[in-house]
């Protein structure tokens, strides 16, 4: 290993050293990338967090393209919007790559959060960095939503309202709060016109700075591998982890690889099904809002299904309060328990190879019943569906509260010296 | 070292105490008033949300001509009062009987809570005429516009009502919310009056 200072390795450019003296340009380079050592056993689900950031770039650059032609009038916005999509040049394009974009984004960042799951980078020293992320992934939802109300199309309309009348099921301020947010005595152009300052002011930058901070912590960590072992506790005589492969350039010509597979698939997606069937691009949507009249079917998008699924299930009064406001106490209960994380698994192993089989069960089973809820929150209520989610509600809630006593009582595989495979 | 030095060494001590308390003070006085400070600021960015004075004004009363509606129908186009779709629906004779006697079902069949409707409208049909029904047609789960179910709405009794396609819950031809859906309350029963047997003005 090179144990050169940064000024003689860069002393070949009088422009780097002039910059250097000014601004920590190579040093932030050096730190953030060329000698930032990642383990060398990374996977396939290490791509996720990289192409997280890529789709981030890609929605900032056609969500802005979109803002030059779009309306954010009750009047005007779904005309717009047809306006985009027929008369602009390339318009369709820019469309579609952000609505396709949207469901991306989801995609790839439950894969990131499953893979944080399987090996336990959630886990100490990475308690904060998951934080942010959980702060980034709630950023995100709420980023979703305002924007689907901005086509003004009948399901954004009647979806919105139904988002924004749970926060009405919280006892007292609920009534009140629901018109804050409304800025109307029903969802109106008021309404519109917020979630369009929201979504294209607001949470892109908090989404930008929170990923900015995600990283710095990150780097300052170091990221976990498939094995859950900390390759710092291995270092040679230069202080670089001997597990540690340098992230640049070695991580980032992966990086780039996934980046060319991955977007074959999503542009496949962008020409060819844009829509996908209803699942992207929901059918009522291509009908303009009206107040009067909500969809024969109502479903969010199918990245909120999962949770969702969870707000139908709880259909009883308990403590003298009403069903629906313990729904809301379960969807919102869902979507922030796993930040919890860090403090409820009690493995001596982090990494889900090394643990035992009631950790391994409950992982499997885990997925399973997002996916199940995920499809049962797409589809019409039934007694039947009701059921099913109340189960799988159960058994999601049962992997985070039951963890600290699976993962205490199990019998763990040793975990190795140094990094496998 | 002289006994004038520790006596003034003493006396320093016990002024940086004085001092150190002092600025201990200051800094909760400056960060009280500095908070105070910031919600009198935040204060006006909150109240930019709430309703404005046009959105407040759109409150007006409207006029509704029932003259053609028949026994069993609801009102269609469906009217809006404040924005909201309001569901007026004629009743026969036999649904009017029924509605008294098929309570067993319901969360709330005597319309004991009196935020769902005026006083006029607490009794058995929940309006002010057995014929006529008046509703806010917006669930009380999470404001999604129920359907009118003509009949068949309750299986075992056949009769008609209102189905939430949102998230399944149920209602009778008064509005009135079954058990163990997830709805909470009864539908609203907006403020109104008949103008003349035909012409209801509601608001």
């Amino acid at each position: 290993m090179e144990k050169t200072k940064p000024q003689e390795s860069q002393s070949g450019t009088g422009l780097m050293n002039w910059i250097d003296a000014r601004f920590p340009a190579t040093e932030t380079i050096e730190y953030h990338a060329s000698k930032y050592y990642a383990p060398k056993n990374v996977n396939f689900w290490y791509y996720f967090g990289w192409l997280s950031m890529i789709v981030l770039i890609m929605q900032l650059l056609s969500g802005l393209w979109l803002t030059m032609n779009y309306v954010p009038s009750g009047a005007g916005a779904f005309a717009s919007v047809e306006y985009i999509m027929r008369d602009v040049e390339y318009g369709w394009l820019i469309r579609y790559l952000h609505s396709t974009g949207a469901s991306f984004f989801f995609i790839v960042v439950y894969a990131h959060m499953y893979r944080a799951l399987a090996y336990g980078s959630y886990r100490g020293p990475r308690e904060l960095l998951w934080l942010i992320g959980m702060a980034i992934f709630i950023a995100l939802m709420a980023e979703g939503f305002l924007g689907y109300l901005l086509p003004w199309g009948n399901m954004s309309y009647w979806g919105a309202q139904v988002i924004v009348s749970l926060f009405g099921a919280i006892p007292v301020i609920g009534p009140d709060l629901m018109e804050w947010i409304r800025g109307d005595f029903l969802m109106s152009e008021t309404t519109l016109n917020r979630f369009f300052a929201l979504h294209v002011i607001a949470l892109p930058l908090v989404l930008v700075m929170l990923v900015f901070v995600h990283i710095v912590a990150l780097h300052h960590v170091g990221s976990n591998n498939p094995d859950g072992i900390e390759i710092k506790k291995n270092k040679d005589e230069n202080g670089v982890p001997l597990d540690g492969i340098a992230f640049h350039p070695y991580i980032t010509i992966h990086d780039i690889h996934a980046t060319v597979v991955f977007l074959f698939i999503f542009c496949a997606v962008v020409f060819f099904a844009p829509e996908m069937g209803g699942y992207f691009l929901e059918k009522p949507n291509f009908e303009m809002a009206d107040p009067l009249k909500t969809p024969d079917h109502i479903a969010p998008v199918w990245y909120y299904t999962p949770f969702y699924a969870m707000l139908r299930a709880a259909t009883y009064p308990f403590l003298g309060l009403p069903a629906k406001f313990w729904g809301f106490v379960v969807m919102v209960g869902a979507i922030v328990i796993p930040a919890v994380l860090p403090w409820l698994d009690r493995s001596p192993v982090k990494s889900i190879r090394y643990k035992g089989r009631l950790s391994k069960a409950m992982l499997t089973m885990f997925v399973i019943s997002f996916f199940i809820l995920g499809y049962l929150g797409t589809q019409a209520p039934s007694k039947a569906g009701t059921i099913a989610a109340q189960i799988c509600t159960a058994i999601y809630f049962a992997y985070f509260v039951l963890m600290p006593w699976y993962t205490r009582v199990e019998q763990t595989k040793p975990e190795p010296e140094r990094v496998t495979g | 070292m002289s006994d004038g030095d520790v006596v003034r060494d003493a006396s320093q001590e016990a002024g940086e105490a004085a001092s150190s308390s002092r600025r201990y003070f200051l800094i909760q006085a400056t960060s009280a008033v500095g908070a105070v400070g910031a919600v009198g600021a935040a204060w006006p960015f909150v109240m930019y949300w709430t309703p404005s004075a046009k959105a407040r004004a759109l409150g007006a009363p409207v006029r509704v001509d029932v003259s053609k509606l028949a026994p069993g129908e609801m009102l269609s186009p469906i009217v809006a009062w404040r924005g909201k779709p309001i569901f007026i629906v004629a009743r026969d004779k036999a649904t009017i009987d029924a509605l008294k006697v098929d309570t067993a079902e319901l969360a709330d069949p005597d319309s004991v809570n009196p935020e769902q409707q005026p006083d006029f409208a607490a009794n058995a049909w929940r309006s002010e005429r057995p014929e006529i029904g008046v509703y806010l047609g917006i669930c009380t789960h999470l404001g999604c516009s129920p359907k009118h179910v003509v009949s068949n709405n309750f299986e075992d009794t056949g009769q008609g009502g209102f189905f939430c396609p949102c998230h399944g819950s149920k209602f009778d031809l008064a509005g009135r919310v079954v058990k163990g859906v997830p709805a909470p309350d009864n539908l609203e029963v907006p403020p109104y009056r008949f103008e003349s047997d035909s012409v209801i003005i509601i608001g």
